[in-house]
């Protein structure tokens, strides 16, 4: 709190440093992820330079991006949304009912029902955190239950089978343009869109604003409600694609899809350098997050380390990485002192 | 952040000029108790197979985990930390256990050793919340990939179910005369232990202190760091100990064993009326809280319904209790609002 107060002389080297360490931390993470590759590259060929390897590595983790895409908005309110898994199964097995009780209907339509349905849920989440002013742990907690709950009482007994979908909707899980995956070409470009948007937007702005101090936000005249709303919004509209993509790349739907994948998002978020006490990180750095975790789990058993320790070094690297932030964070502040104390 | 911390701290204070009825009777972990009876009695009443002593037997061994676990969450979560690494640390404990029994050590010898792996692994938490000053939340994001990982690592997908018969039939087993099982024996003696902490002892008024106000706690001498640190070792070795229990209740190690168990955990520390901003709850509410779910389970399970309808139950409890919290609250600030002006305790805090 007291250094909001200092002085208003080292505005500039404030201004300066915060935008070089963010870019310097997200770097580290694409480090990271390169050398990941490289190693498996260079154990197996094949990873990187096979039709199959190139695709996947592509493809596997853009489900995931989205989701954590979401994830990141929300942290950077100083909220947290934990039934975006819950949210990507029901609007998964959405996509799959639409295609069997709707015959001949339009791929766009059903994407756009389920980003829609998606978007619906997240805004149950927002309405409830941002009126009922209740801390959004136990709000989605409390919605990570009831979606699943909904979900596989929807589900029954019946799943949705690679038959039941149309072969040109299946085919969006495999198909390439200049052997770039479809799938992963838009959640590049939501990706994108997203990164601008709270880059360089009045809007996207005041969601850091508002996850570094609330009460200033508040009395700054920032609409905090409205803002965090629409947050869950987003991201649940995001988890909602998310589980469109899920149905295209996998073609089956049991009530079980996106079980868990709470933690991952969170864990995605948090390796890409998003604070879990908001306001700090951005969607790039989730992205690239995510998209570590899910080529490592690829990576391991190339690398002769047995799949199934694969949580532990999600363990490490998350750990490693709020650490890291730590570090940077205290260094930073020193640096930031003795700026001050110079002038 | 600020503001609610201000609005709790304004109406503990309100609490005492309450008449003594009114302040035992009408609060969170009453209706809670309340809602626990009333659910028992319905259940017994209309649901056939329910009034009969062995399903206090299954209802008993069924929670046991989560009663265990939600005693020190309920410490951790008031001091406003919390920790989501315990369904992960059930898992290793319990492959820590069969990994040992395998290799030829004798059960006790490896029990000992889940339970000293679960000190470490708290130690580890408190050590990253308190000394390196991370978040919690996301430590135990961490340490719950991490425990859960070394566990399926240890194990793969194969399972240990070679386990000393006395122990397996002792963890089954029923105190003589009755259907309660002989779990129950440690819990309460761990729920004494829990209670007097909490409630008679500097250490426990600590606890609250630091969950209302870090910075005041501090100044008022109250240790915070070594609270937290001693808070996740005690939360680390209940879960291991819990992860023993789950071992020989079903005779089996895996490395998934109690996956996603700390959400349940939470869930019902949270319905029993801990703030997760901490500094509010008390164990009786926790307690009934595990109860309501664990009844309204098992009730529903004999009725015939489907565990998807309890999911749906359970996060609707608790997405009510917090919002019908919070209106009430609105409701009293309206009121006090309108009504003359001579509480001090009323005026918000600037």
């Amino acid at each position: 709190m007291s250094t909001t107060t200092a002085p208003a002389a080292p505005a500039p080297a404030i201004a300066k440093r915060p935008g070089g360490i963010g870019r310097a931390r997200e770097f580290g993470i694409l480090a990271a992820l390169i050398l990941v590759v490289v190693a498996a590259t260079v154990k197996n060929p094949n990873f990187l330079f096979s039709a199959d390897g190139w695709r996947d590595l592509l493809l596997t983790p853009s489900i995931l991006m989205l989701v954590a895409v979401g994830q990141a908005i929300v942290i950077i309110t100083r909220n947290v949304d934990l039934s975006v898994g819950s949210v990507m199964g029901l609007t998964a097995f959405l996509t799959g009912r639409l295609f069997i009780d709707v015959p001949g209907i339009p791929i766009p339509l059903v994407v756009l029902a389920a980003v829609v349905f998606g978007g619906v849920l997240g805004l149950i989440n927002g309405a409830l955190v941002a009126f009922a002013r209740v801390p959004a742990m136990v709000i989605t907690l409390g919605t990570l239950y009831a979606y699943r709950g909904i979900n596989v009482l929807w589900t029954g007994s019946d799943q949705v089978h690679p038959s039941d979908l149309p072969r040109e909707f299946l085919g969006l899980g495999t198909q390439q343009i200049l052997t770039i995956p479809v799938l992963s070409i838009v959640a590049i470009i939501v990706l994108a869109l997203a990164a601008w948007y709270m880059r360089n937007t009045r809007g996207g702005r005041e969601y850091y604003a508002i996850g570094s101090d609330p009460a200033a936000a508040e009395l700054y005249g920032l609409k905090t409600t409205r803002r965090v709303l629409s947050a869950f919004v987003l991201s649940g509209a995001l988890a909602g694609l998310a589980g469109v993509f899920y149905v295209a790349r996998y073609g089956s739907v049991s009530s079980q899809v996106g079980s868990g994948w709470e933690l991952d998002a969170v864990g995605a978020a948090v390796i890409g350098g998003i604070a879990i006490t908001g306001g700090v990180g951005t969607v790039w750095g989730a992205a690239i997050g995510a998209m570590l975790l899910m080529t490592i789990n690829r990576a391991l058993p190339i690398l002769g380390i047995p799949d199934f320790w694969q949580r532990a070094v999600v363990g490490v690297l998350i750990i490693g990485a709020i650490v890291l932030d730590r570090v940077l964070a205290v260094r930073q502040r020193r640096q930031l002192i003795e700026a001050r104390d110079d002038s | 952040m600020t503001t609610t911390t201000s609005t709790t701290s304004t109406r503990v204070i309100r609490d005492y000029d309450r008449p003594l009825w009114r302040r035992v009777l009408l609060n969170r972990e009453f209706a809670i108790i309340a809602l626990l009876v009333l659910v028992v009695v319905v259940s017994a009443a209309s649901i056939r197979g329910f009034a009969q002593p062995i399903t206090v037997n299954y209802l008993l061994l069924d929670v046991a985990p989560i009663l265990l676990i939600a005693l020190p969450m309920t410490l951790v979560m008031i001091t406003g930390e919390i920790d989501l690494s315990v369904g992960s640390m059930v898992g290793l404990a319990s492959v820590v256990t069969g990994v040992l029994t395998e290799s030829g050590a004798p059960f006790e010898v490896a029990a000992l050793a889940a339970l000293a792996v679960g000190v470490g692994g708290g130690a580890f938490n408190g050590f990253l919340v308190t000394v390196v000053g991370l978040p919690s939340l996301a430590v135990t994001i961490g340490t719950l990939a991490l425990f859960r990982g070394l566990a399926v690592g240890l194990l793969g997908t194969t399972a240990v179910t070679d386990f000393p018969e006395m122990w397996t039939a002792l963890a089954k087993a029923k105190i003589a005369g009755t259907t309660i099982p002989y779990i129950v024996i440690p819990f309460l003696v761990l729920l004494a232990i829990f209670v007097v902490v909490l409630h008679f002892t500097p250490f426990g008024r600590g606890i609250y202190a630091i969950g209302l106000s870090k910075d005041a706690a501090r100044f008022s001498g109250v240790n915070v760091e070594q609270t937290k640190f001693i808070l996740f070792i005690l939360s680390g070795a209940v879960a291991a100990f819990a992860g023993i229990f789950y071992t020989l209740r079903f005779g089996s190690a895996r490395g998934d064993n109690a996956t996603g168990l700390e959400l349940q955990v939470i869930a019902a520390v949270v319905l029993g009326g801990v703030s997760v901003f901490g500094g509010r709850g008390h164990l009786h509410g926790v307690v009934a809280a595990v109860l309501l779910i664990g009844v309204l389970g098992s009730g529903l399970r004999l009725a015939g319904v489907t565990s998807d309808v309890i999911n749906i139950i359970t996060g609707g409890l608790l997405i009510f209790s917090v919002v019908a919290a919070s209106v009430l609250a609105w409701a009293q600030r309206v009121r006090a609002k309108a009504g003359p002006p001579l509480r001090v305790a009323a005026s918000p805090a600037p």
